[in-house]
């Protein structure tokens, strides 16, 4: 018998090109398993509707030519770019600009970094072969994922961030990636963040990027979370219309350590943000919400697993989709309770409100239970915005679509609210706005 | 002020109204009383725009302007305002956003410039001061977890900030405690004034005692089948609406 095979596509025989040229430059002393990360990928290939995990979002047909890397741009290019970003300008912050998912250390605040906190570029801290790189890929799950995988063979640039035990950071760090280029390009960039013992710090992170251009960004934020530290992470895509846009962030959390991680979603013509999160120790809390406003034909994803391996996790998952037009929502979630991890408290919710007939919302809610003592549950709602709600708000005067926005807003709101951070709460609440006037 | 002229009305082929006639003047506070299923309710929902009403015949004017022409909004913008029986909860959206956005509304619809925040805050403190409203209902999302008492005092507000020409309160004494029906019917009166009037709709007549009305409507089957003053309230408390169910019959 024949053997069968998988035949490949343009994209994938493109990526092996592409990572073979690449090989060269990789320094020896970097420590980033580039080729088994890419052997795992090359076996999968890009992930089709075949592969369970992408079942609603299909990357094979997504992708059908893999961009070539993109280089470091010019100062001057960069100004540029930089110029004409403003997501969450109006807060008070350390930035740390990326372009085309290079550091552009000129338009960097790397010598305004607050005290508690270390700040490395992967670049310096992979040909010194830093200690802190042995952290990346802090959750296990990562290693069967090839979006993961094709960051770390192909990773391109990026920060450690590490915040001393005890430290209470108040000024956050802004991780501003801006995209720019006339022709398509892709990037790779990983930022780790290292929270020691009751540490505290807020990161925030957004990514624009110009429309009309087919980039295709993946980055990866890996965060360990030492013992009763706490960790706030705000993250806004506002990335081109015709951006494919991967993204990723692990978090492994020690005993009574705390994260909370909200997302905003506007861009991409695809986009799929992964939320890996590892309870390692006992009594770790997480919130992490999501939400999603999509118009014009747009697929957002957000794909999370959250595993409970300790005593008395808390974990806290609510997404938003708003679907206008022929858009789509997927969300995937996933929770996991291992048998040493009684008490563990999970809920995990996913709402969809319809704007239009033409849209779909994918949901699949996924629980997976080993020990007998556990509170989890999921549940998943979609619908039309609410006549009866429309028409008492239309009845004091307000006309449609401002009754319609309100409810929008608040619907969304939910989401948000639970940024600590007011100057990154605002401005969410801010972009949602922005979003519903350009809605008309 | 508002003339309802012949309204015939169905609800998924359910006909509601049968050639409803009512008028009532500039300043007069009309009452409306019947037994379940006579409308009532059906005809506060169709004068403010409901959508699922089909009006099959009929106009329904506002100072000679037909309202049954306009859509909800524009309707409020004209004058016209209707306390819920049943106000509704609206998570997420805070009072104060919410009550801000209405004047504006309003105002930009009638050509007139926004209100200035503290014109609207200090506007908002006395109104609620009347009504017995604590300053920490007003911070929370719009009518959510309030109590019933707490929900009908939330319209009254509303009616006194919006300043209607024309209120319909449909069965605003059901759910109210005898304190809130006090509070409720003293902020209603203190709304009374020449060039706003009021359909006042009602089962019973102790919502008569605090909010005397100039004329009374007894309403069965989709019409009103009679009118009289004040007194006839008193009247049907009485007798009930055994007789007016078989003469709408």
């Amino acid at each position: 018998m024949a053997d069968i095979q998988n035949l490949r596509s343009a994209a994938e025989t493109r990526l092996s090109s592409l990572f073979e040229s690449a090989r060269q430059s990789f320094a020896s002393e970097e420590k980033i398993s580039r080729e088994e990360a890419f052997k795992f990928f090359e076996a999968t290939g890009l992930p089709s509707r075949r592969v369970e995990a992408f079942k609603y979002t299909d990357l094979r047909a997504a992708i059908e030519d893999a961009a070539h890397p993109a280089k470091k741009p010019s100062l001057d290019v960069a100004k540029a770019a930089v110029s004409a970003a403003t997501a969450f300008a109006g807060i008070e912050a350390v930035r740390l600009t990326f372009v085309n998912g290079h550091l552009i250390g000129e338009l960097s605040d790397l010598d305004r970094v607050p005290a508690g906190v270390t700040v490395t570029p992967l670049n310096e801290a992979m040909s010194q072969g830093d200690p802190l790189l042995k952290q990346l890929a802090p959750v296990a799950q990562t290693r069967e994922n090839p979006i993961y995988q094709l960051n770390t063979a192909f990773l391109a640039d990026g920060a450690l961030i590490s915040v001393d035990a005890g430290a209470t950071v108040e000024t956050p760090i802004h991780l501003r990636f801006v995209g720019t280029g006339e022709t398509a390009f892709s990037t790779a960039t990983r930022v780790l963040v290292t929270l020691g013992e009751g540490a505290e710090f807020s990161f925030l992170e957004s990514h624009e990027g110009q429309d009309g251009v087919a980039y295709q960004p993946n980055d990866v934020v890996d965060t360990v979370i030492a013992d009763r530290a706490n960790l706030h992470h705000t993250r806004l895509n506002r990335e081109g219309d015709k951006a494919v846009a991967l993204s990723t962030i692990t978090a492994r959390l020690g005993a009574g350590s705390n994260i909370e991680s909200v997302n905003l979603v506007f861009g991409g013509v695809l986009s799929r943000h992964q939320i890996y999160l590892h309870f390692a120790g006992e009594n770790a809390t997480a919130t992490v919400n999501g939400a999603a406003m999509l118009g014009h034909g747009r697929l957002a994803d957000s794909t999370l697993l959250a595993d409970h391996a300790a005593v008395g996790g808390v974990s806290r998952e609510m997404f938003k989709t708003v679907i206008d037009g022929d858009s789509t929502g997927v969300f995937q979630g996933k929770i996991i309770v291992r048998q040493a991890a009684q008490k563990t408290d999970g809920k995990m919710k996913s709402d969809c409100l319809l704007l239009t007939d033409d849209g779909q919302m994918m949901n699949k809610p996924e629980l997976e239970i080993f020990a007998d003592d556990v509170a989890c549950g999921h549940g998943a709602t979609c619908g039309a915005p609410d006549e009866d709600l429309l028409f008492y708000l239309m009845a004091r005067g307000l006309p449609k679509p401002i009754a319609e926005s309100l409810l929008v807003q608040a619907f969304v709101g939910e989401a948000i609210e639970s940024v600590t951070h007011e100057g990154a709460r605002d401005a969410l609440i801010g972009e949602v706005e922005g979003w519903l006037k350009t809605r008309g | 002020m508002l003339e309802i002229k012949n309204l015939v009305v169905q609800i998924e082929d359910n006909r509601i109204l049968n050639g409803l006639n009512l008028t009532v003047n500039d300043g007069e506070v009309a009452a409306i009383m019947g037994p379940n299923g006579s409308g009532k309710s059906t005809l506060s929902y169709v004068i403010a725009g409901k959508e699922d009403y089909e009006v099959l015949d009929g106009e329904i004017l506002l100072d000679g302007n037909n309202v049954l022409e306009m859509s909800p909004d524009e309707r409020a913008a004209a004058g016209l305002f209707l306390a819920f029986q049943y106000p509704l909860e609206i998570p997420g959206v805070g009072t104060m956003t919410f009550l801000k956005a209405c004047i504006n509304a309003q105002r930009r619809a009638r050509g007139e410039g926004e209100i200035s925040t503290p014109d609207f805050i200090r506007k908002v403190n006395a109104a609620a001061d009347k009504l017995e409203i604590e300053k920490d209902m007003l911070k929370r999302a719009l009518n959510v977890g309030f109590s019933g008492g707490e929900k009908k005092r939330m319209e009254i507000l509303q009616m006194a900030l919006l300043e209607p020409k024309f209120c319909v309160l449909d069965e605003t004494d059901s759910g109210l405690d005898i304190d809130a029906l006090r509070i409720v019917s003293e902020g209603v009166n203190a709304l009374r004034a020449q060039g706003r009037s009021f359909l006042v709709i009602t089962h019973y007549q102790r919502l008569l005692d605090h909010i005397v009305p100039d004329t009374v409507h007894v309403m069965s089957k989709g019409l009103i089948v009679k009118t009289g003053g004040k007194e006839l309230a008193l009247e049907l408390e009485k007798s009930g609406y055994a007789d007016y169910r078989s003469e709408a019959a």
